[in-house]
């Protein structure tokens, strides 16, 4: 409506077929409908210009060089690379011993985040729920979202200190007797150190969207609950978790797609040569492989492995919760 | 309004329990941090800081702040947030406006180009490729560029665009403002909030950012705080050859890294209470719309 009362000047002779058109452009020929649409919007599509350059250079390109998994690439040469070499890279990782070490580390590390990172956020939303006085409320969220907002590298560094040998949590094991504990250089410690900052950073900020959802369930619901005879458990497993369910599968489908792409920065971070036996992901991996040893197509072979893996992940959990539940991204 | 059963009671003080639980752990180490930061080299290493500095003194921030490495990368770590924040809101805030026409044609291949983005991306490699061979290396644009246009934030400002009223846009057009005129003067000026929103999400996550300035910058010289930060804690725990000496070195590095850190996060804690609510409503929005 607001289209053609500003595009067409009022008294056009032409004006029902042109009001027409462009709401139901079927009948209309493709290529007269383009032509109209630029005459008329070439200015607004003047301002797509820019940010389609944006993502045709730094988002597609990046898709396409990623054919150097397939090619020799050489520093300083074609960001297509040299010459087909076929699955040559692809074989190699393979048979490649650390690449199958990095990638059971990501598989745990991935599935330690899903398994504690996602449920603790519902369960903390239903906590904080249930606290009838809303400035109490207010403070504990606040508290929570702080360490969200701030820098990875603040992150890692609060947690090294914290697991330093004076650190806080030695400090506690040694008034209990116990020996100081190496965390930051021991294996054995790396997946429950990383969780655990993960848990303290995100668990707050996780309760956003299920804080939200749990506000738009009908109060009459807990009425009839109420009615029925169900007690407050009762209350919260046959209303309140079906209330903020389709929120929970959205987040559990997003969380699902990043699973291979564990936290690469804090890993990164956090990690060194004495922990990459449990630390090393196949992101950090793949780092290594290509910006320091300059292997960049065997690197980015593996970067391709995790990526389509990832997209298969999303897709299918998306496809497998529209069967079975009828909720899904798209 | 009904009494509260007593096992209703019991669970509120256990609820009240386990909400204070939460709260302590989530503030206690920046409360250790900030303390450690104050305190004696000598307290520290012997466990003894907690909530309270022990050994009160400065001269772990006087040695920060007699440090002009520090103090450059501070400006730099400004600079680059400024330049990729003005960037990333001109882009983001075209095409935005333009996504929330509703009549334009082409408009859903316009809008699948920016989502598809967020499933499928191009991955470590080929983007460190494009952007060296781009000659990008050591200018503020390796940072700025690459990520200028955020998705989420690009859905967040097209949902606020859309629920604006159309009146008044075409209104103005009649009086013969065109596009841009349109947009600079009636739609930026009813969309303070949005924009400020959007001005916030950008420069927290450029202040936060490291990695693309780890990446792309060879020079100590050029790098953010956040670097500077991530250098000096490698530089405390990498390797594990602690011999009594490094081991030290690494006491009084821990103590700078307390200071480093106090100072790299005291922008985003000072704005952290103003701000929150909009980052809060922000995210909301758009996981509605998104």
């Amino acid at each position: 409506m607001s289209t053609s009362t500003t595009s067409a000047p009022p008294g056009t002779q032409d004006q029902p077929p042109a009001r027409a058109a462009p709401r139901r452009g079927k009948r209309a020929p493709a290529r007269t409908g383009w032509r109209r649409a630029l005459r008329r919007d070439w200015q607004l599509y003047s301002l797509a210009i820019l940010p389609l350059l944006f993502f045709l250079v730094f988002r597609y390109l990046p898709m396409i060089g990623n054919v150097i998994a397939f090619r020799r690439f050489e520093p300083g040469g074609s960001i297509f690379g040299e010459d087909w070499v076929g699955l040559r890279y692809v074989r190699m990782f393979l048979s490649d011993p650390t690449f199958w070490q990095v990638f059971r580390n990501t598989l745990w590390l991935g599935g330690l985040t899903l398994v504690f990172c996602f449920p603790i956020p519902i369960v903390l939303a239903l906590l904080l729920n249930e606290v009838r006085r809303r400035s109490l409320k207010r403070f504990v969220q606040s508290v929570s979202y702080l360490p969200h907002f701030l820098s990875v590298v603040i992150v890692a560094g609060i947690t090294m200190q914290m697991l330093a040998s004076d650190g806080p949590v030695n400090h506690v094991l040694g008034l209990l007797g116990h020996d100081p504990v190496r965390f930051i250089q021991e294996p054995g410690w790396f997946r429950t150190v990383y969780v655990g900052s993960e848990i303290w950073q995100t668990a707050g900020w996780g309760t956003i969207l299920y804080l939200a959802a749990l506000t738009t369930i009908d109060e009459d619901l807990y009425e009839a609950a109420r009615i029925d005879g169900a007690n407050r458990w009762q209350q919260i497993w046959h209303v309140t978790l079906p209330g903020i369910r389709p929120t929970m599968i959205t987040l559990l489908i997003l969380n699902v797609g990043t699973f291979m792409a564990v936290g690469f920065e804090k890993v990164l971070l956090l990690y060194n040569a004495l922990t990459y036996p449990t630390a090393d992901v196949i992101s950090t991996y793949v780092y290594r492989a290509g910006v320091e040893s300059n292997s960049f197509s065997y690197a980015a072979a593996i970067g391709l492995f995790e990526a389509i893996i990832g997209l298969v992940l999303i897709t299918s959990a998306n496809q497998l919760s529209r069967r079975t539940v009828g909720t899904s991204l798209w | 309004m009904v009494k509260p059963s007593r096992s209703y009671r019991v669970f509120q003080g256990v609820n009240g329990v386990i909400l204070t639980i939460v709260v302590l752990v989530t503030l206690y180490p920046f409360v250790n941090i900030l303390a450690r930061s104050f305190s004696g080299e000598r307290q520290i290493r012997a466990g003894e800081v907690t909530l309270l500095p022990k050994g009160f003194n400065l001269t772990t921030y006087e040695i920060v702040f007699q440090d002009s490495m520090f103090w450059r990368n501070y400006g730099n770590t400004v600079l680059y947030t400024v330049v990729a924040t003005v960037i990333a809101m001109v882009l983001t805030t075209c095409y935005a406006y333009v996504l929330s026409k509703k009549h334009l044609k082409g408009r859903g291949v316009l809008v699948g180009i920016a989502v598809f983005t967020m499933f499928f991306t191009g991955g470590l490699i080929p983007n460190y490729i494009l952007v060296t061979s781009l000659g990008l290396k050591n200018s503020v644009w390796a940072i700025a560029l690459p990520n200028a246009i955020s998705v989420f934030n690009l859905l967040v400002m097209k949902a606020f665009f859309e629920n604006l009223p159309t009146d008044l846009e075409e209104a103005a057009q009649i009086d013969g403002l065109n596009t841009y005129g349109v947009l600079l003067r009636i739609v930026l000026p009813l969309s303070k909030a949005v924009v400020a929103t959007m001005v916030l999400f950008y420069s927290v996550s450029f202040w936060n950012s490291w990695f693309s300035a780890f990446l792309y910058m060879d020079r100590t010289d050029l790098m953010p705080v956040t670097v500077y930060l991530r250098n000096l804690i490698q530089g405390a725990t990498g390797g594990g050859n602690a011999g009594a000496g490094t081991e030290q070195l690494s006491q009084v590095g821990a103590n700078i890294q307390a200071v480093t850190i106090v100072l790299t996060a005291l922008p985003i804690l000072c704005v952290y209470p103003f701000v929150q609510r909009y980052f809060v409503s922000g995210v909301m929005l758009g996981a509605v719309k998104g």
